[in-house]
């Protein structure tokens, strides 16, 4: 069962990669490149030692922006998510911050961090923040009066009412939360990279389009992109199977 | 037998009223509207009694039971078990809920040792080994509730009330949600662990059968808003044959209370 779980997106991934190669060779002009001269682009990253330092680059400044995000708006989203009348008088100002892009807010992050690190980080702080505490509100919503009840029948306190009941009861649907926000975080890391820094593998793609219309390198990118991408999803993935969440996520 | 019964009211007279009901009544108020749920409830429950309050489903008993327990304040009326007006919610009184109730995040051994956090760790180890045992759920200590049935699954909220040694366990429609042979077995398992551990039991049911089979005394209330239609004394030694004609007798009188024929 396993393999053929494995085989069917294998399978898929290599339909496409041939009608790319296919529709590559068809091209008047060759601007597109190759599957295997992307390949040959990763490959020639690697060796000049900029592949590693992109993707570490890159993981950096998502996983500073993201931890502290997380850091503050799960404990935030709990708090709204208990307390109803601070919850309606914050939500209006989530609603009104959440449609502006994480990107727009790019010549403000400039401004006030410089062009650097510090932006990027800012950045996708931004992106995952308001996503996490609204995903934290509405598992506390979510969670049943009664482990509550039962919570305060055996006599716990407040205090331990929130680490004994609420945080285990939110888990699962905050980690939900988390892996949606860490997604949304990669997606924006790459955006901020094209115009704030000069590492990372958004600064790859632009850089290789403005140094020289290296489309290899170019592609080489999205697909490095794409691929940490879905490792991430599935590192997170993998927290939703542990024993002690999997109630969580309906039946199985 | 007749020697058992008079034991048994000897045992009842002996002890005085664990709780106490005086004119309890509650009103809802939604949309501008008072919905009258209980109309002042009084009762009366004995150290050690099992007592059914019966009634049909929307009739407030469930109501009656989260006053009793502290969830809910009364409208009016108060509440006094064993010489304390109750306020609250209390480790002494441990609610057993509808279904569900069960901590999905912890397993069997993390749900029953729950509410011993105030104990030594060897004193914990060793309640939870005891309840385990008690209610049939070895070799699963290590299982998480969605792992087990729905049996199973109310035996370890059983267990996890059990644990704290309370006094009084409130038991609010345990077994609906089960099939009707594995609700047979809960009685009996609830009958063998209350005649173990003789807690002082308030069971709410919409089951008459369910009620003439475990209770001392059953409540019977009326549509809403709920009154006590009558109190009726179930004088059947356990375990009790339930095709033996004072059973009979006695469900049916209920039934006819309620204002039901027993033929369909």
């Amino acid at each position: 069962m396993k393999k053929i779980a494995w085989l069917a997106p294998a399978g898929f991934i290599a339909l496409l990669v041939i009608a790319w190669h296919v529709a590559a060779g068809r091209q008047e002009v060759a601007i597109i490149p190759k599957p295997w001269e992307v390949f040959l682009g990763i490959v020639e990253l690697a060796e000049r030692g900029l592949l590693t330092r992109y993707v570490v680059a890159s993981l950096f400044r998502v996983t500073w922006g993201y931890l502290l995000a997380a850091a503050l708006a799960i404990p935030l989203g709990l708090f709204l998510g208990l307390r109803r009348r601070a919850e309606m008088a914050a939500n209006p100002v989530i609603q009104i911050l959440r449609p502006i892009s994480p990107l727009a807010w790019i010549p403000i992050a400039i401004l006030w961090f410089g062009v650097g690190d510090l932006s990027a980080v800012f950045l996708i702080f931004l992106a995952s923040f308001l996503p996490l505490t609204v995903s934290a509100i509405n598992a506390v919503r979510n969670i049943p009066a009664i482990y509550v009840q039962a919570g305060t029948n055996f006599g716990l306190s407040q205090r331990q009412l929130v680490w004994r009941v609420l945080f285990p009861a939110v888990m699962p649907q905050l980690i939900v939360g988390l892996r949606l926000a860490l997604g949304i975080a990669w997606l924006v890391v790459v955006a901020a990279e094209m115009i704030a820094v000069n590492s990372g593998l958004g600064f790859l793609i632009i850089d290789s389009r403005n140094a020289g219309n290296r489309y290899d390198l170019v592609v080489a990118g999205m697909v490095m992109i794409g691929v940490i991408g879905l490792l991430l999803d599935t590192g997170m993935r993998s927290l939703e199977k542990m024993r002690s969440l999997r109630w969580g996520y309906g039946t199985d | 037998m007749a020697h058992m019964v008079s034991t048994m009211t000897e045992r009842a007279a002996k002890t005085k009223a664990k709780v106490s009901l005086d004119g309890v009544s509650m009103v809802f108020r939604r949309d501008g509207n008072a919905v009258e749920v209980l109309d002042r409830i009084s009762l009366e429950v004995r150290d050690g009694e099992f007592v059914c309050i019966l009634g049909p489903s929307g009739c407030g008993k469930s109501t009656l039971l989260n006053i009793v327990a502290g969830f809910l304040p009364a409208t009016a009326g108060q509440v006094v078990i064993g010489g304390e007006t109750v306020r609250g919610p209390d480790p002494r009184r441990i609610f057993v809920f509808q279904e569900r109730g069960v901590f999905p995040w912890l397993t069997v051994e993390g749900n029953i040792g729950f509410g011993l956090f105030r104990l030594s760790k060897e004193e914990q180890a060793s309640r939870i080994a005891y309840y385990v045992k008690l209610v049939g759920l070895e070799g699963f200590e290590r299982s998480y509730p969605h792992e087990l049935s729905g049996g199973m699954k109310q035996r370890l909220e059983v267990a996890r009330a059990l644990a704290v040694n309370p006094d009084m366990l409130f038991l609010d429609e345990p077994f609906g949600a089960l099939d009707s042979i594995t609700r047979l077995g809960m009685r009996r398992e609830l009958l063998r662990l209350w005649e173990l551990e003789r807690k002082t039991i308030l069971f709410v049911t919409h089951d008459i059968e369910e009620a003439v089979q475990l209770a001392d005394r059953v409540v019977v209330m009326s549509t809403r808003p709920a009154r006590i239609q009558r109190i009726v004394e179930i004088d059947i030694p356990h375990p009790r044959d339930i095709s033996a004609p004072r059973y009979l007798e006695l469900r049916d009188g209920i039934f006819e209370e309620i204002g039901l024929a027993h033929k369909i």
